[in-house]
């Protein structure tokens, strides 16, 4: 029996159907496939036309960009449509950035900044020997120090005439302020809520009843209160309590209830990674010989904090924005400082310029966060999957 | 104390005895998942424990490094009595390795630092020497040439040896082993199945739970068979097959060797 010999002949392939291709197909599949999705789109396409023009005009081709007079903007609200009058934050940013911190200070606050950022540029090279270790030592260093620099250590009492000049004079906490005291307080609060957070999220889960129960007390009772209250508390009710005499920094009382507050939440967050772990996991640490504590820091931890990165990330971020509520007890932080300038009589009535560079600071400053969480999960991510 | 007692803790004395329960119970709330368990495992014996899903034998050898608590009874180990002094429970965990169903590598580790971390964290010894001796073992169960990946990049049956291993690292004098193939393809079974074999004809005491009647054959020198949390029978392994005694263990081999 012969075997017929079939020719096989490649054909060339199809084009794709038309309707599928190009810019026209993408549209086609993706904004009117269909009479509702046609509807939606036209009517988003009307909203965006309407309201971004008129932004962006407001915001830079109306703008007042150069100058430094509030007259400046004054005129050009008769010859224009009335944008944005930038001059006025640039005339600000240095209130923005200090609040009542002495002028002839600043610098050392500016001190502070850049011994901030040399003790952490280490912790992103790759190379760095020990780096978690560096990176763990710098975090609990740098608010230390930058209060320290804040704060100075000569105490002179008033009447001496270095009350008021000397370059290392004391600066009371309740003039510190701005973009500086915002960054100080999420600092603090980042970096000690979560090992709050983890240890709460350990003791929630330990067979001892009284810890757990302590734990769960502890995380139900900041976790059942807005922080607005908790600030109040901070304030109004603590002095009351303390003996007499005992004075208790307003700032440090502050940071203690912003830092609790978010370690309640830190700790549910990472009680959901904790859960993620299976016991084998543990058991297999154990039945190494390693002991408990070092079963956690080495095996789970590790483990289920790379979980919940978004998690925690985004307990960060909602730290960040809390900041604000110090405002309540009389502070100002950076948007207080914002606040502060829209009250400046020289400048009155440019407030939404001043809230607009505020919540644009915000907006980049979060984002940037939430960013740098998706690169790290990235990072972690790779080769090993369970 | 009984006669039995007694008798037991003479072998304590001499050294002989890897591992001693008398009279151990245990529960789980209301239920009684150990009963009057006696076991004695000497220096060099390899025991198979075999029985039903559910009898018990997991929570047997898991009391012997006490990744599970028992409310009664006498459990010694090396010569060390457990009890819930936490120096002795870890003097013990020292001397015993074990090695589970589900593997439970560290996936966030490679394979050469899950054979190391117990060694610099629990022996304190310096990273170049831990990671020759994981080196040593990890050519001993055939994976050298994987140490420097992660357990999620390997298949099931590199990663138990890798969990062997990981054990003998810490030169264990004892080996629990819980249905270490169980959870394998079958064509992995055997590459596991050897580095026991191996171990076994070292002279290492070994606790094994499996169902790999073949190894069982070839290693054990005693096979134990569980039902309800209690050992029903205990014998040689050509005794054991050829000629249960009781019925249920009749049932038992019926049941796991018609396929
Ligand atoms: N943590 C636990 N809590 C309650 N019951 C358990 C627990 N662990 C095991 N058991 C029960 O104890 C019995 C024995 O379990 P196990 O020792 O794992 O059996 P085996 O390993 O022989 O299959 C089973 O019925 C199981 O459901
Ligand atoms: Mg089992």
């Amino acid at each position: 029996m012969s075997i017929a010999t079939v020719s096989f002949e490649p054909k060339p392939s199809l084009p794709p159907p038309v309707a599928t291709a190009g810019l026209l197909g993408w549209l086609r599949a993706n904004l009117f496939s269909s009479w509702l999705n046609a509807a939606f789109t036209l009517a988003t396409l009307y909203l965006l036309w309407r309201v971004l023009p008129p932004i962006f005009d407001w915001m830079i081709a109306e703008a007042v960009w150069v100058g430094d007079k509030t007259e400046e903007c004054k005129n050009a609200d008769e010859t224009r449509k009335g944008g944005a009058c930038w001059i006025y934050v640039r005339a600000r940013v240095s209130g923005f950035m200090y609040g009542l911190y002495p002028y002839d200070l600043r610098w050392r606050v500016d001190l502070a900044g850049a011994v901030a950022l040399a003790l952490m540029v280490p912790v992103f090279i790759k190379a760095m020997p020990y780096r978690a270790i560096y990176g763990l030592a710098a975090i609990l260093l740098v608010p230390a120090l930058a209060s320290l620099l804040f704060y100075g250590w000569y105490d002179f009492p008033p009447n001496v005439p270095e009350a008021q000049t000397h370059p290392w004079r004391v600066v009371e906490t309740a003039k510190w302020g701005g973009l500086s005291l915002t960054l100080l307080i999420a600092w603090v609060g980042i970096g000690a809520s979560l090992p709050i957070g983890v240890v709460l999220a350990l003791g929630r889960r330990s067979k001892m009843p009284i810890v757990s129960a302590l734990c769960v007390g502890f995380i139900e009772l900041w976790r059942g209160v807005p922080l607005i209250t908790v600030m109040f508390m901070s304030s109004v009710m603590l002095p009351l309590f303390l003996p007499e005499g005992v004075t208790f920094d307003k700032l440090l009382r502050a940071l203690i209830g912003v830092t609790l507050f978010s370690a309640a939440y830190l700790a549910e967050v990472v009680r959901g990674g904790l859960q993620a772990i299976p016991r084998g996991q543990f058991e297999a640490a154990s039945a190494l010989g390693l002991s408990y504590p070092k079963s956690m820091a080495l095996i789970v931890l590790p483990q289920a904090l790379k979980i919940v990165i978004p998690g925690i990330v985004n307990s960060f971020i909602g730290l960040f924005k809390d900041t604000t509520l110090v405002a309540i007890i009389g502070m100002y932080d950076f948007l207080g400082a914002v606040a502060l300038g829209n009250a400046d009589p020289k400048w009155l009535g440019y407030a939404v310029e001043g809230y607009v560079f505020a919540a644009l600071f915000y907006f980049v400053f979060c984002f940037s966060m939430s960013r740098y969480s998706l690169a790290l999960e990235r990072k972690l991510n790779t080769g090993h999957k369970r | 104390m009984s006669a039995a007692v007694k008798d037991h803790v003479q072998n304590l004395a001499t050294g002989e005895v890897a591992v001693q329960m008398v009279g151990v119970h245990k529960w789980y709330g209301e239920f009684h998942v150990l009963k009057d368990i006696n076991l004695t495992v000497h220096h060099g014996e390899r025991i198979v424990i075999c029985g039903p899903s559910g009898s018990g034998k997991s929570t047997l050898i898991r009391c012997i490094n006490r990744l599970e608590e028992h409310q009664k009874g006498q459990i010694v180990v090396q010569g060390t009595e457990l009890t819930n002094d936490l120096k002795q429970i870890d003097a013990i965990r020292r001397e015993v390795g074990m090695v589970f169903q589900q593997f439970n590598l560290f996936p966030h580790l490679t394979v050469l630092e899950n054979c190391c971390l117990a060694l610099i964290w629990v022996r304190k010894m310096p990273r170049k020497d831990a990671e020759e001796i994981a080196m040593k073992y990890l050519t001993r169960v055939r994976i050298p040439e994987q140490a420097l990946k992660y357990p999620g990049q390997l298949s099931g049956g590199q990663q138990q040896r890798v969990a062997i291993a990981r054990s003998l690292c810490m030169n264990p004098k004892v080996m629990l082993f819980d249905e270490p193939t169980s959870a394998l393809d079958p064509e992995m079974i055997k590459e596991v199945l050897d580095v026991m074999i191996g171990l076994a004809e070292d002279g290492m005491t070994m606790l094994c739970v499996t169902h790999e009647m073949g190894f069982a054959q070839k290693v054990a020198n005693r096979v134990i068979f569980m039902d309800l949390g209690e050992i029903v029978e205990q014998n040689t392994p050509t005794e054991f097959f050829n000629n249960p005694q009781s019925d249920r263990t009749k049932l038992f081999l019926s049941q796991i060797l018609r396929h």
